[in-house]
C-alpha cells in the first residue's frame, strides 16, 4: 500500500508519493531561464533555497491554467536537485492499495504515458500516479517538447 | 576496541599531516635530528596503537619502519638515499592501511613483505641490491614552522559538517542585510541607517571570520609535489629542483581540494616536457639541473599561482603545425599567428606537442582538462613561453567559491549575474563611449586599443530580446578573451552560490544560480560556456609589442581604493581629487548640530560618511579623505585605505545611488567610483536641485585623463549637449583643422606635451575656433595659475570635480555666444 498526494491539474487528478514531497506552497515569483526547455518555467526562492519551477501543464501538453487559477507548487527532491511542481491545486492524501493500480492504456497520451507510473482506480474516478523521476530525466532535456 | 578505533584513526591522519610536512624536509636533510625525532614519534605511536587495537598488518610496517629510524636517530646508521626512499614507502603504506581502516573498518588484504624486508636489511646496515637513484630533494624552502606541536594545543578540533552550517547561516546572514539594505533604499528612511551598517559591519567581519576557518595553507595542495618530482626525476632520469613558495598563503579547503590535480598534472607536464635532459641542458648552456618553481599569492579575493620551468619553452613551430593539422587555423593564419596565439593553442583539446605520449604526463588528460577544472572554479589561466628559456604558467582563482562578489546586468527584461573574476573591464560603446562596434563579417567587434574583440550579443545568445546593448564587459581567460554585449549595469553584489539544478546546468550558460537581496533568483552566467556560442571567428591580432605600444600610450589615472560604511565591495576616488588623507583621534571628533566636525589645521570640516548620516567611532582612529574645493572642505569618513593604483579607467556611468558616478574595474575588481561633487556640494551642501538642462551646442573636451573624458562626456551628454573629446592638445588642433565646428571648449590645463595654456594661445592666434568660449578645467591645486590662464586666453575657470558649476558655467557660456552671435 502506498500513500499519494492528490493534485489537479484541469480536470485531470494526479498523484505523487507522498515520500517524495518536501513541501507544498503558493507559487511565487519566478525568474525565467533563457534557453531552458519550454516546460521550466523558471527558478524561484524558496525560503533561501533555490527551486527550478516546472510548469506541468506545458510537460504534459496541456493548456495554461485558465484565469482564476491559483497555482500550487509541489516541492519535490529529484536526485538532490530541488523542483517545484507547479499544479493548479493541492488535495489530500491517499492510501491506495497495489490491487487498484491499472497499467496505463496504450491509448494515453505519449507525454502523459512517459511520466505515469499506473492508473488508480478511485470511487470518483480515475486518477494518474506520475513518477517524478520521469519528468525530470536526463534524456528528456534534449527533446524539451 | 570500537571506542578506540576511531580516535585512533583521526590521531594518525593529524600525524600523518604533520610528518607530511616533516618528510620534505627529511628528504632534503636525512640527518636533521629534529625531524627524524618527529617521523620516529609518529611510527612509534602508530606501532603502540596497533597492539591496542589488533592491526597486524600495521603494527609489522610500523614496527620495522620504527626499528630503521630508532637507529639513525641514535647515529647507528648514516642516512642516505635508500633510507629515504624506504622511509617514505612505509610512510605511504602507513597512510594506505589507515585510509582503508577508515573505510571499511578493517585492515585491507596485502603483503608487506618486500617492503618490511627492505627496511629490515637497511636496519642491520646492508645495502640493497638494486640501488635507488640519488634523491633529488627540493631546494625551496616550504616553512614548515618548527612550532607546530604548539600550535597544535591553541586549536581544537571541529567537524567539517559543523564549519559548512556555520558557512550556510552566515551565507543567510548576509543574504538578509542585502534584503535589509535593499528595503532601506526603496523606503529612503534613514532611521534604521546606524543600526544597520554597524549590522552589515558585524555580518562582514563574521562571514570574514568563518571564511578564514575554512581556509588552508595551499601548502596542502602542494605536500606531495617535492615526493612526485622526486619520482619523476628518477624515472625520467633528470635532475629536477622544484622550488615552492607562498606555501601559507591560505584559501578554501574546497578550493584546495579543486586546485590539487591540476597543479600535479602541470608539475608532471612541466618535469617531463618542459625540462631537457642534463645532457642537452649542458649542451645549450644550461645547469644540467632544471628548475620547477610554483609560487603562491594572496592578492585581494584571490589567489594567483604562478608555475615556471627553466626548459625548453613551447615549440611553436610544432604548434603551428598542429593548429593547421587539426584545421583549427588556415596555413596563413598559423604563419601569421602571434606566439601568444599559438600559446593559447595548448589549452584546446588534443594539442599537446610532446613528440611521444609518455608514461608521466600523456594519460590522455592535456591543459585543456586543466584549463576547464580552473574555470570551473571561476579561475583563469594564462601561458607565456619563450624558447629555450622556459614556460610560465599563471593561474588565478578566487579564495573561495561559497561567496562570489558578481557583477549584476540586464538585457532586455531580465537581470544575470557575471562573476567579477571574469570581468576584465568595462566598455561603453556607442555615441557615449567613444569605442565603436564594427563588423568582421557577420560578427561584431569592438575595437580596443587596437586589437579586435569579438563581442557576443547576450540578448540574442539567451534570446532574451533587448536592443539598447551599448555596455561590454571585456571578458579575458586562458584560451579566449571577447566582449559580452548587454543593455544594462546595475552593480555588484556579493553572491552566495548555490548550484543550477541538472536540466538548468545542462545548458551549459549557468554555472550556478543566487538570491539577490530583493529575494529574486538570478541566474549566474558561465562565461567559458558563453564563449562557445561565439562561432570560430578568426580574429584578427595585432603584433603583441604594437598592443604594448598601445597600452604604454594610454594615460592612467591615479585611483585611491577605500573602503566605507561597513560595506565590503571596494570604492575608488581618483587621487587627484583627495587633499589629502587624515587619522583623526576618535575624541577629536566633536559634535555640531546634527553634524559631526573635526579641527583640521585651523578650520572646522564635517565629517561625512558614504551613505548614513556619520557616526563616530566608540574609540581608536577615524581615517578619512579630504576632499576640498575652492568654498567647500569635506573630510569622508571610511573603514579603510585600500591601495592606490594606476588604472586605465573604463567608468560606467549607471548607479542608482547618487554618490557613485558608475562602476569601473580596477585591479581586477568591479570597483564603485563615488561622486564627489556630490558629495561635496550637493548632499551636506545643501545646494540641490538637478542642474538646469542644457540647451544643445557642440561642446570640444580635452583632457588626458580618461577618467575625466568618461566623466564629463556622459554628464554634457545627458544635459543635451553633443560632446566630442580629445585626449591631447594635438588632435584637439587636429579637430580644428579638419574644420570641426564647436560652440565650445573644456580643457584641461596640465598635460603631457602640449599642455592647456599652449592650447589657449594657440587657438586664440587664428583659425575657425578663435571666438570660442574657451574653460578651463583645473584641478584644486591649480587655482593659482588662474592669471596665467586667462592671459593665454581662457575665459573662465572651474574645477573639474564641482559638476554643478560646470554646467550651469557651460550653460550660461552658451547662451552668451547665442546672444552675440
Amino acid at each position: 500500500m502506498t500513500q499519494l498526494v492528490t493534485m489537479m491539474l484541469g480536470d485531470t487528478e494526479i498523484g505523487i508519493d507522498v515520500g517524495t514531497v518536501e513541501d507544498v506552497v503558493r507559487l511565487g515569483r519566478v525568474t525565467r531561464v533563457p534557453l531552458a526547455a519550454p516546460w521550466i518555467a523558471g527558478v524561484m526562492n524558496l525560503r533561501g533555497h533555490v527551486v527550478t519551477a516546472i510548469d506541468l501543464r506545458t510537460r504534459l501538453g496541456m493548456p495554461p491554467a485558465p484565469q482564476g487559477v491559483r497555482p500550487k507548487c509541489v516541492v519535490v527532491s529529484i536526485g538532490g536537485d530541488s523542483f517545484g511542481l507547479i499544479v493548479d491545486a493541492v488535495d489530500e492524501v491517499i492510501n491506495v492499495d497495489a490491487a487498484d493500480c491499472r497499467r496505463c492504456p496504450a491509448t494515453l497520451d505519449e507525454r502523459w504515458r512517459q511520466v505515469s507510473s499506473c492508473i488508480v482506480q478511485r470511487e470518483g474516478g480515475l486518477l494518474v500516479e506520475l513518477d517524478i523521476g520521469k519528468i525530470i530525466t536526463p534524456d528528456r532535456f534534449f527533446m524539451a517538447a | 576496541m570500537d571506542d578506540l578505533l576511531p580516535e585512533f584513526l583521526s590521531e594518525t591522519a593529524e600525524n600523518l599531516q604533520i610528518v607530511a610536512n616533516e618528510l620534505v624536509r627529511f628528504e632534503r636533510d636525512p640527518s636533521d635530528a629534529e625531524v627524524l625525532a618527529n617521523i620516529f614519534r609518529l611510527v612509534h605511536t602508530v606501532k603502540g596503537s596497533c597492539g591496542f587495537i589488533a592491526l597486524p598488518r600495521l603494527e609489522r610496517v610500523a614496527h620495522a619502519a620504527e626499528t630503521l629510524l630508532g637507529k639513525l636517530r641514535d647515529g647507528e646508521l648514516q642516512a642516505n638515499a635508500a633510507i629515504v626512499t624506504e622511509t617514505l614507502a612505509a610512510i605511504d603504506t602507513i597512510r594506505q592501511i589507515t585510509h582503508s581502516i577508515g573505510v571499511d573498518g578493517k585492515e585491507p588484504e596485502g603483503d608487506d613483505g618486500k617492503l618490511i624486508e627492505r627496511l629490515d636489511r637497511l636496519s642491520r646496515g646492508e645495502t640493497l641490491c638494486a640501488p635507488n637513484p640519488e634523491a633529488t630533494g627540493n631546494a625551496g624552502d616550504i616553512g614548515a614552522s618548527r612550532d607546530e606541536g604548539s600550535m597544535a594545543n591553541q586549536s581544537i578540533r571541529v567537524s567539517v559538517t559543523l564549519l559548512e552550517e556555520l558557512m550556510t547561516s552566515v551565507s543567510e546572514l548576509v543574504l538578509t542585510r542585502n534584503q535589509l539594505i535593499q528595503e532601506r533604499r526603496a523606503t529612503g528612511s534613514t532611521d534604521l541607517d546606524l543600526p544597520l551598517q554597524r549590522l552589515s559591519a558585524q555580518i562582514s567581519r563574521l562571514q570574514d571570520s568563518v571564511m578564514r576557518t575554512r581556509m588552508q595553507p595551499i601548502s596542502g595542495a602542494w605536500n606531495l609535489l617535492p615526493r612526485i618530482v622526486r619520482q619523476l626525476s628518477v624515472d625520467l632520469g633528470k635532475e629536477i629542483d622544484l622550488e615552492l613558495e607562498g606555501g601559507d598563503t591560505e584559501l578554501d579547503r574546497q578550493m584546495l581540494e579543486l586546485i590539487k590535480d591540476p597543479l600535479a598534472h602541470m608539475v608532471r607536464n612541466a618535469a617531463d616536457h618542459g625540462l631537457e635532459a642534463p645532457a642537452d641542458r649542458s649542451a645549450q648552456g644550461k645547469s644540467p639541473r632544471g628548475t620547477i618553481r610554483l609560487t603562491a599569492v594572496q592578492e585581494g579575493g584571490h589567489i594567483t599561482l604562478t608555475l615556471s620551468d627553466d626548459g625548453r619553452g613551447l615549440n611553436f613551430g610544432r604548434l603551428r603545425e598542429k593548429a593547421v593539422e587539426r584545421g583549427q587555423m588556415s596555413p596563413a593564419e598559423a604563419a601569421a599567428a602571434t606566439e601568444a596565439q599559438l600559446a593559447r593553442l595548448i589549452f584546446a583539446p588534443g594539442m599537446s606537442t610532446a613528440a611521444e605520449i609518455t608514461q608521466i604526463s600523456g594519460r590522455g588528460v592535456g591543459m585543456d582538462v586543466v584549463r576547464a577544472n580552473i574555470e570551473r572554479m571561476s579561475g583563469t589561466i594564462e601561458v607565456d613561453s619563450s624558447p629555450g628559456k622556459g614556460t610560465r604558467f599563471s593561474i588565478r582563482v578566487p579564495l573561495t567559491l561559497a561567496i562570489m562578489p558578481a557583477l549584476i546586468v540586464g538585457v532586455g527584461e531580465a537581470r544575470f549575474a557575471v562573476p567579477q573574476m571574469a570581468v576584465a573591464e568595462l566598455v561603453r560603446t556607442g555615441d557615449h563611449g567613444g569605442h565603436r562596434i564594427e563588423m568582421a563579417g557577420p560578427v561584431p567587434v569592438l575595437r580596443l586599443r587596437g586589437r579586435l574583440l569579438p563581442l557576443l550579443h547576450l540578448g540574442e545568445v539567451l534570446q532574451t530580446g533587448g536592443t539598447d546593448s551599448d555596455h561590454v564587459l571585456v571578458i579575458r581567460g586562458g584560451g579566449t578573451q571577447f566582449g559580452i554585449l548587454v543593455d544594462t549595469i546595475f552593480d555588484t553584489e556579493e553572491l552566495v552560490i548555490k548550484p543550477v539544478s541538472r536540466p538548468l546546468s545542462a545548458l551549459g550558460v549557468y554555472s550556478g544560480n543566487a538570491i539577490l537581496g530583493d529575494g529574486e533568483v538570478i541566474m549566474i552566467l558561465d562565461v567559458t560556456g558563453l564563449a562557445e556560442h561565439l562561432g570560430d571567428s578568426a580574429i584578427e591580432e595585432p603584433e603583441e609589442d604594437e598592443e604594448e605600444a598601445c597600452e604604454a600610450a594610454l594615460a592612467k589615472d591615479a585611483m585611491l581604493v577605500f573602503r566605507a560604511g561597513g560595506q565590503p565591495h571596494p570604492r575608488a576616488v581618483p587621487l587627484a581629487l583627495v587633499s589629502r588623507i587624515e587619522d583623526i583621534e576618535h575624541d577629536r571628533i566633536e559634535r555640531s548640530g546634527r553634524d559631526h566636525v573635526v579641527q583640521l589645521r585651523e578650520s572646522l570640516v564635517r565629517l561625512v560618511d558614504m551613505a548614513a548620516p556619520y557616526a563616530p567611532p566608540d574609540g581608536g582612529r577615524q581615517t578619512a579623505l579630504v576632499f576640498a574645493s575652492r568654498d567647500e572642505t569635506v573630510a569622508l569618513a571610511v573603514d579603510e585605505v585600500v591601495d592606490i593604483v594606476d588604472a586605465h579607467l573604463a567608468l560606467d556611468m549607471t548607479s542608482d545611488d547618487p554618490a557613485v558616478l558608475g562602476s569601473a574595474v580596477i585591479d581586477g575588481q568591479a570597483t564603485e567610483v563615488i561622486d564627489v561633487s556630490y558629495l561635496l556640494y550637493e548632499r551636506y551642501g545643501g545646494r540641490s536641485g538637478p542642474p538646469r538642462a542644457g540647451k544643445g551646442g557642440r561642446v570640444l573636451i580635452v583632457d588626458d585623463s580618461p577618467f575625466f573624458r568618461n566623466m564629463l562626456t556622459p554628464l554634457l551628454d545627458r544635459a543635451g549637449y553633443d560632446v566630442t573629446s580629445a585626449a591631447s592638445v594635438d588632435e584637439a588642433l587636429s579637430l580644428r583643422d579638419a574644420g570641426e565646428p564647436f560652440d565650445l571648449i573644456l580643457s584641461d590645463i596640465e598635460m603631457p606635451g602640449k599642455n592647456g595654456m599652449d592650447f589657449a594661445r594657440a587657438i586664440r592666434a587664428g583659425g575657425e575656433w578663435t571666438k570660442l568660449p574657451l574653460l578651463a578645467l583645473s584641478s584644486p591645486a591649480e587655482q593659482d595659475d588662474m592669471d596665467a590662464g586667462l592671459l593665454a586666453g581662457f575665459d573662465r575657470y572651474v574645477t573639474k570635480l564641482d559638476r554643478r558649476r560646470l554646467l550651469a558655467l557651460v550653460d550660461s557660456s552658451m547662451s552668451r555666444k547665442d546672444k552675440a552671435a
